[in-house]
């Protein structure tokens, strides 16, 4: 019981220590400092496809989509990505992975599940991310020469 | 039918104790106010706080304008109510006012005094707009927006492409493509282009 305790005490002190280390880290400053904020970047606008880090990766949206609409009555990106829009708004058509349902039939319309298209797909912001990303590419991985043990 | 004639009788004869002068100056005068006021009072009802006077105006559709570009935007340049909804030509204007008779009407009898009754009409309202802006070929973004001094080199490259395409060569106007823009929009099922 008593061991227990101690070892609580002592997880909760380290996990605190590491938790405020986080924080002060992406904040830049002390916690009682009052931080000049960031200017709050912009949507990038390019129109250009963005290379998928992954193949499975859901492509970035390359435009601002500032107040497009996706509810139960409407769905705005659908209205120059669905497989009827392409041809007019020469935009991509969305994967046809969207019209399977689980069981992967095909269903006339976007899938209910694949409905809410930012759930996976996002925009980008022209800015700095505050953490580096470490992730490597399979391709450059496994471009690298082998190293012996 | 008995004073139709008394009045008819005083009005066809010249004046007896009036001058000529008092009459035409007065009348001229008469005419300045009658008219002064009534173009005072309808630009009265011209304004946004006319239009948001009205719970139904001002906790549906204004509160989503105040979420879009038209309302905030880095030049502070903004659009009120009557500048999309309101012809800005005279009798286009007056046209629309007298249309208008048909809202005192709704706002009487509460046609839409609650959110639900009015996202039930959405979709009709909705689309009282959309045929009114394509038949005078979006007049009243065209107020604003010049396709004369569009600058294709400043918008973005798809805007570039659709406007070159599809404004450019008359085969759409603004409203075709740009719906819901100030406002939510209704369920678009069966709408051309959604």
């Amino acid at each position: 019981m008593m061991k227990n305790l101690i070892i609580a005490v002592v997880l909760a002190t380290l996990s605190f220590g590491v938790y405020a280390d986080t924080v002060s880290e992406l904040r830049k400053g002390e916690i009682k400092q009052n931080i000049k904020p960031q200017r709050i970047p912009n949507v990038l606008n390019t129109d250009q496809k963005v290379q998928r880090n992954y193949p499975m990766q859901p492509p970035i949206i390359p435009h601002k989509i500032r107040g497009y609409e996706i509810n139960t009555k409407v769905n705005k990106c659908m209205s120059c990505h669905s497989r009827t829009r392409v041809s007019e708004s020469q935009a991509t058509m969305i994967s046809v992975t969207h019209y399977m349902n689980r069981d992967g039939n095909f269903l006339a319309e976007v899938s209910p599940r694949r409905y809410f298209c930012n759930q996976c797909h996002v925009t980008q912001l022209d800015t700095k991310p505050p953490v580096e990303n470490m992730f490597i590419d399979m391709h450059k991985l496994i471009s690298k020469p082998l190293v012996k043990e | 039918m008995k004073w139709i004639k008394a009045f008819w009788n005083v009005f066809r004869k010249p004046s007896v104790h009036y001058s000529l002068g008092f009459l035409t100056l007065g009348g001229f005068l008469a005419g300045v106010i009658f008219w002064g006021g009534f173009n005072t009072g309808l630009e009265m009802t011209n304004t946004e706080e006319f239009c948001i006077g009205c719970h139904e105006m001002e906790n549906n559709v204004y509160e989503e304008l105040k979420t879009t570009i038209h309302y905030s935007n880095r030049s502070g340049v903004r659009a009120t109510c009557p500048d999309c909804h309101v012809p800005h030509e005279w009798s286009n204007k007056i046209a629309r006012k007298m249309q208008a008779s048909k809202e005192v009407w709704g706002k009487i009898f509460g046609t839409i005094d609650t959110r639900e009754k009015f996202e039930d009409h959405r979709r009709r309202l909705a689309e009282n707009e959309w045929v009114r802006l394509k038949a005078n070929d979006s007049l009243e973004c065209r107020n604003c927006h010049n396709f004369e001094f569009m600058d294709f080199t400043a918008q973005s490259e798809r805007a570039e492409k659709m406007h070159s395409k599809y404004l450019e060569t008359g085969e759409k106007t603004c409203i075709d493509c740009h719906k819901g823009i100030a406002h939510h929009l209704p369920d678009m099922k069966g709408v051309k282009g959604w």
